[in-house]
């Protein structure tokens, strides 16, 4: 075949931004005082557009670069070329294949297509007549990647970032050779780490370093002068001075030692991706049946396998599900929050105030002095709360620095941004302040008050309530326009996102600023409506309703806390219980009970838990296994009419369905999208699912509960 | 301390530089940064002499004459950092127009003579496509009002014409004839790889033609005739005599060299292709700028105590040949004096102004490895507004033809020189390694 023969597929594709392929003749340096090496064709990937728009392979792209490799290998049979080089553009080697393009095609043939123009492109660089190189310069994503791992030779820049294979992550699998490729290029327990552990673990990928290190690439060189010296590099392996050690590579026919270490890298595999997705999408096990057979398959029948595999999986929506929620929620909308204003309205933090000396105080303390790099002071009710809080906050410092995540420089700065008053006048030329006492309105009420006669009239009032109406706090204020809610998620440090709640009075300034702040912070931002638990905590409660009641009406407690295991939760609903701590859920569903009626049942075994001090159902034996104490049951009551999984599933998919409806009809965000990607970001719902409403549109919850789908166009 | 103080030999070790590029949208180097040609060259630098711990360096000197932009942010400090040299290597920026990489070798020579510096890195960079000449400036109009400077003597073009008029002996025929010369013996240098081993690489993106790498000039014109220079135009003046043909062009590229003191450079089992004998910077009527290097040559001939009968190679910069004309007219050499250019010079490999210095130095360097019957070489070049300078350096190679008569050692320090000669000697074995 020829790349020429999948025009057919690339005609489909007219508006495909084209990664070109541009050759130049290089004459490489003669070796040790010889006269040069020789002629090499050196081509370069360049879609000629700046950094910002890193070059992808769609179809136009793959056809050009094949027809560019396939007269390569014309004019090695004529003598013209000693060798054939691929690098890219500064930056990038290649980010992969044009995934928005791929999640356009239409049915598996032309996914079959995809795969096999790929196959049939990047062959040709094991199949010139000369040797091939691929100088990994910049980013290699999945399909990027897999161009340096079909050719003879590669060298890594100590600057190139992110190389990995994230097929596994995505919804498919490295089908471009990788999976057949890598294991026996780097050895299978390496192979592993790559496609399925970094993968899945919040889509890690290398360093150039690091890659050089595992085999992945032959010659490491700084990038001042890292072509020059690659192709240096190049001669000299042309010239018969240089031959790359590999030593993690696996020979075939494999050895009894190797054959077992594949046996046992298949199965550490496994058992990984059991315990990170529950088995819940199909890519992951996908790239793990090709690696096991890929053991003993030739490279033709592995290909065969990947094409078929890559066609499958192309169609699945746990794919396209993927793209959505990585492409369009986390990479796009989380960057550019709908409804935020316009950033130029902001205004400057200077300094910020902490009411409370607490821990979640001093969690908001050290970030915001890390972050945003300004005085911040925390006040309490006695010196000792403030010595206390403000030595917490120090003692966290001191932790970082001695991990190496702070230079002393940074410790001392940070130390000194971080102090501690009982009196709240030390807020009196802050910009921002924030409360972090007792979660009672009350009380919230009469800081706010207490702070205002203290700080300028635009200094920012900001609450982090998970449950109380940020409008009632606000409105006995003189300025109700200055307040804000500014809804953390716990670990602060860790959990990406932040629900900013404007109130009916909150003006556009200070919403501004505190979007700016968040993007300070570090965090993605989501604008929400001053509604009962705003997004995360409402969607989860009503989730965790579903499973008390069930479980209050007779589901035994391993049906009801597995039941939900093709939603892919990061932990089951009891064990989040447990985490977020029993008395806290239910002081939320209390709230939001007491909100929305009977949708969010209280559960009086929950109560009774609470009141018995138990943190927790489930009890870990010495072998592992989980088990309710018999002492627990005894203070259970249970209903008699039990449910089964799968009514436990789709009722909670119902339940879903109709709270996130009634959420979009009460305006609490911008659209399903806005949900989505709180759920990802703030619960840590997987994106093989969209988050959860597109998964609410396939399985028909959508349509059972609101006779209409949350994504009608897709 | 000071009483004791005593002045130290100061070697040139090696010298590398860039191909150099014609200056404009089509040139080899046109999306190229000026910092990154120099960090390139200060990379292969270190690397062709790997003996040298990179903490060693002193100090990195970086000429540019418009010191703004990708030459700007005190060049010499970026270009180390950037290259990954240690942070506590310093570096500064130097400007002495066309002679800031040989100003850049004298004033951190000096420093190694004065004890301040054990080794150095001096060089310069110019991208005229970046930088056209003069961009950015604000000529005081007192230079005009008060006739300081003849407006004329701005445009180097035109200091050219005035040298004509200055030296009418020098006729519009001998400066083609020269031009020529040139072209023919750069070819020829090329053709016997004199040139190329003193090349650092440089590989280039172009926008959609991808990446690619120079490895020689790009300015040269092999096969130039009398013929084709005739036809050229005189932009600077009508039926004038300067052409872009018997001119240097207008050029993109970078050179650095590394210099030592002599115990320093014993101690690193550093090679030593030259050593300094003397050097020597003069002011002239800014609006013939082009015999600048006449009493620069003459301050530092006198400097040395040699006289120019003494000098067996001469590498001198073609900014025009009307201007190296007037220094052989004046010292009563020949056109064609085989002493002088071997290699042909910047009118036929071009002259990015502030680099220039260092590319006089590379070749003189390698002809006194040619050629061991020669003792005393000198690089010399003119300075725009009115200037010319003058380094005169001693071939490590050289053996005396005949009875060895006492050889004096013209710019050798007193406090060095019982055992000067035997140093320079067992220093050079390594000379050359490239």
């Amino acid at each position: 075949m020829s790349a020429q023969d999948f025009n057919k597929l690339a005609v489909l594709f007219p508006d495909e931004v084209v990664t070109h392929s541009y050759v130049q003749d290089i004459i490489l340096p003669g070796v040790d005082g010889a006269p040069s090496a020789g002629t090499f064709a050196l081509a370069t990937l360049d879609n000629g557009l700046d950094h910002r728009r890193p070059t992808t392979l769609g179809p136009n792209s793959l056809v050009e670069f094949g027809t560019v490799l396939e007269a390569q290998r014309g004019r090695a049979a004529k003598g013209e070329i000693v060798g054939v080089g691929v690098t890219g553009k500064p930056f990038f080697l290649a980010a992969g294949a044009d995934l928005s393009a791929v999640k356009g095609l239409k049915d598996k043939e032309a996914g079959l297509w995809m795969a096999q123009l790929g196959h049939d492109v990047y062959s040709t660089l094991n199949n010139l007549g000369v040797p091939s190189f691929v100088f990994i310069n910049g980013v290699a994503l999945g399909g990027g990647l897999e161009i340096a791992l079909n050719a003879n030779y590669r060298t890594v820049s100590t600057g190139a970032g992110a190389l990995a294979l994230p097929e596994a992550f995505l919804g498919l699998v490295p089908g471009w050779g990788g999976v057949y490729l890598l294991p026996r290029l780097i050895g299978p327990a390496n192979a592993v780490q790559v496609m399925i552990e970094n993968p899945l673990s919040n889509n890690r990928t290398l360093s150039g370093a690091a890659a050089y290190k595992l085999g992945i690439a032959d010659a490491l060189f700084e990038p001042a002068d890292f072509l020059e010296q690659s192709l240096n590099w190049a001669a000299r392996v042309l010239a018969g001075a240089e031959t790359p050690a590999r030593p993690n590579a696996v020979a075939e026919p494999l050895s009894e030692e190797n054959s077992a270490a594949w046996d046992a890298a298949v199965v550490r595999a496994k058992e990984f991706v059991e315990a990170k997705t529950s088995n819940a999408a199909p890519a992951p096990a996908r790239v793990i049946e090709l690696l096991e057979k890929g053991k003993q398959f030739s490279k033709a029948e592995s290909f065969a396998a990947e094409d078929q595999a890559l066609a499958e999986l192309m169609q699945t929506p746990q794919f396209r599900d993927t793209v959505y929620a990585f492409l369009d929620l986390v990479q796009k909308r989380a960057k550019r929050p709908a409804g935020a204003p316009d950033p130029k309205l902001a205004r400057p933090v200077t300094k910020v105030g902490v009411v409370g000396a607490g821990l979640m105080a001093g969690q908001f303390a050290l970030l915001f002095a890390r972050l945003l790099k300004v005085p911040v002071v925390m006040t309490d009710i006695d010196q000792e709360r403030v010595d206390r809080g403000v030595g917490h906050v120090h003692a966290e410092v001191d932790k970082m620095l001695g991990k190496g995540r702070l230079s002393q420089d940074a410790a001392n700065r940070t130390k000194a941004l971080v102090t501690g008053s009982v009196s709240k006048q030390a807020f009196a030329d802050a910009d921002f302040v924030i409360e972090a006492v007792f979660e009672e309105l009350n009380v919230k009420k009469a800081v706010f008050a207490e702070v205002e006669a203290i700080v300028s009239p635009e200094c920012i009032l900001a609450t982090n309530t998970s449950s109380l109406s940020v409008t009632a706090m606000a409105e006995d204020l003189m300025h109700p326009e200055r307040v804000v809610g500014f809804h953390f998620f716990n670990p602060v440090a860790l959990m990406p996102l932040l629900e900013i709640v404007r109130a009916p009075k909150t003006d556009d300034a200070v919403l501004a600023t505190a979007f700016t702040t968040a993007k300070a912070l570090r965090k993605s931002a989501v604008l929400v409506k001053d509604a009962a638990a705003f997004v995360v905590n409402r969607v989860l409660l009503r989730l965790m309703a579903e499973v008390s009641k069930a479980f209050d009406e007779g589901t035994d407690a391993a049906v009801a806390d597995n039941a939900l295991r093709p939603l892919g939760l990061p932990m089951t609903p009891f064990n989040l219980l447990a985490m977020v701590g029993i008395p806290v859920a239910q002081h939320v569903t209390e709230s939001l009970h007491a909100a929305f009626g009977d949708r969010f049942h209280v559960s009086a075994n929950q109560q009774a838990l609470i009141d018995a001090g138990l943190k927790g159902l489930w009890e870990t034996a010495e072998d592992g296994t989980q088990h309710i104490p018999a002492s627990t049951l005894a203070l259970l009551d249970f209903g008699n009419s039990p449910s089964t999984s799968a009514e436990l599933l789709r009722k909670t998919q119902d339940a879903l369905a109709e709270e996130i409806g009634l959420m979009l009809d009460e305006g609490v965000v911008a659209g399903p999208q806005d949900i989505d990607l709180c759920m990802i970001l703030g619960a840590g719902w997987p994106m093989h699912l969209g988050g959860i409403t597109p998964y609410l549109d396939r399985v028909g919850a959508s349509e059972r509960v609101n006779g209409k789908l949350f994504h009608p166009a897709a | 301390m000071s009483q004791n103080r005593q002045v130290r030999d100061v070697v040139f070790v090696d010298g590398v530089r860039t191909p150099f590029g014609r200056a404009g949208e089509k040139g080899i180097y046109a999306d190229t940064r000026a910092d990154d040609l120099v960090v390139k060259c200060i990379r292969e630098l270190m690397r062709r002499n790997p003996q040298l711990p990179a903490e060693r360096i002193d100090e990195v000197a970086i000429a540019a004459t418009t010191q703004t932009g990708d030459q700007g942010l005190t060049i010499g400090r970026t270009a180390a950092l950037l290259a990954g040299l240690p942070q506590s290597v310093p570096g500064f920026a130097i400007d002495r127009m066309c002679a800031g990489a040989m100003t850049a070798v004298t004033t951190t020579a000096s420093g190694i003579g004065f004890g301040a510096y054990d080794v150095v890195i001096a060089g310069g960079v110019e991208h005229m496509g970046h930088h056209p000449m003069g961009s950015g400036a604000d000529p005081n109009p007192r230079f005009m009002s008060e006739r300081i400077v003849d407006p004329a003597a701005l445009n180097m073009g035109n200091t050219a014409e005035n040298l004509h008029d200055r030296f009418p002996a020098i006729t519009k025929d001998r400066t083609d004839a020269y031009a020529v010369a040139s072209q023919a013996k750069l070819a020829a240098a090329y053709q016997n790889g004199q040139i190329q081993p003193d090349l650092v690489p440089i590989a280039t993106l172009k926008p959609g033609h991808g990446w690619t790498v120079n490895t020689v000039d790009e300015p040269p014109r092999p096969g130039t005739s009398l013929d084709d220079l005739t036809a050229l135009r005189t932009p600077f003046r009508a039926h004038g005599r300067v052409t872009a043909g018997n001119a240097a062009g207008l050029n993109d590229g970078a050179t650095v060299a590394l210099l030592a003191s002599a115990d320093a450079a014993a101690e690193l089992g550093l090679p030593v292709k030259m050593r300094l004998v003397s050097y020597a910077f003069a002011g002239v009527a800014p609006e013939v700028m082009g015999i600048g290097p006449v009493p620069a040559t003459e301050k530092a001939l006198k400097n040395a105590g040699l006289s120019i009968a003494d000098i067996g190679l001469f590498e001198i910069n073609e900014a025009f040949a009307v201007q190296v004309l007037s220094f052989l007219d004046h010292f009563n050499m020949a056109d064609d004096d085989p002493r002088v250019n071997r290699y042909g010079g910047a009118i036929a490999v071009g002259h990015p102004l502030a680099s220039s210095g260092v590319r006089l130095m590379n070749q003189l360097a390698r002809q006194f490895a040619e050629d061991p019957s020669v003792q005393y070489g000198m690089t010399t070049m003119c300075v725009g507004l009115g200037m010319g300078g003058t380094v005169i350096w001693e071939n490590p190679h050289f053996i005396p033809s005949g009875s060895p008569a006492s050889q004096a050692r013209p710019g050798t320090p007193a406090a060095v020189a019982p055992d000067s000669a035997a140093a320079s000697n067992t220093a050079t074995t390594e000379g050359d390694a490239s």
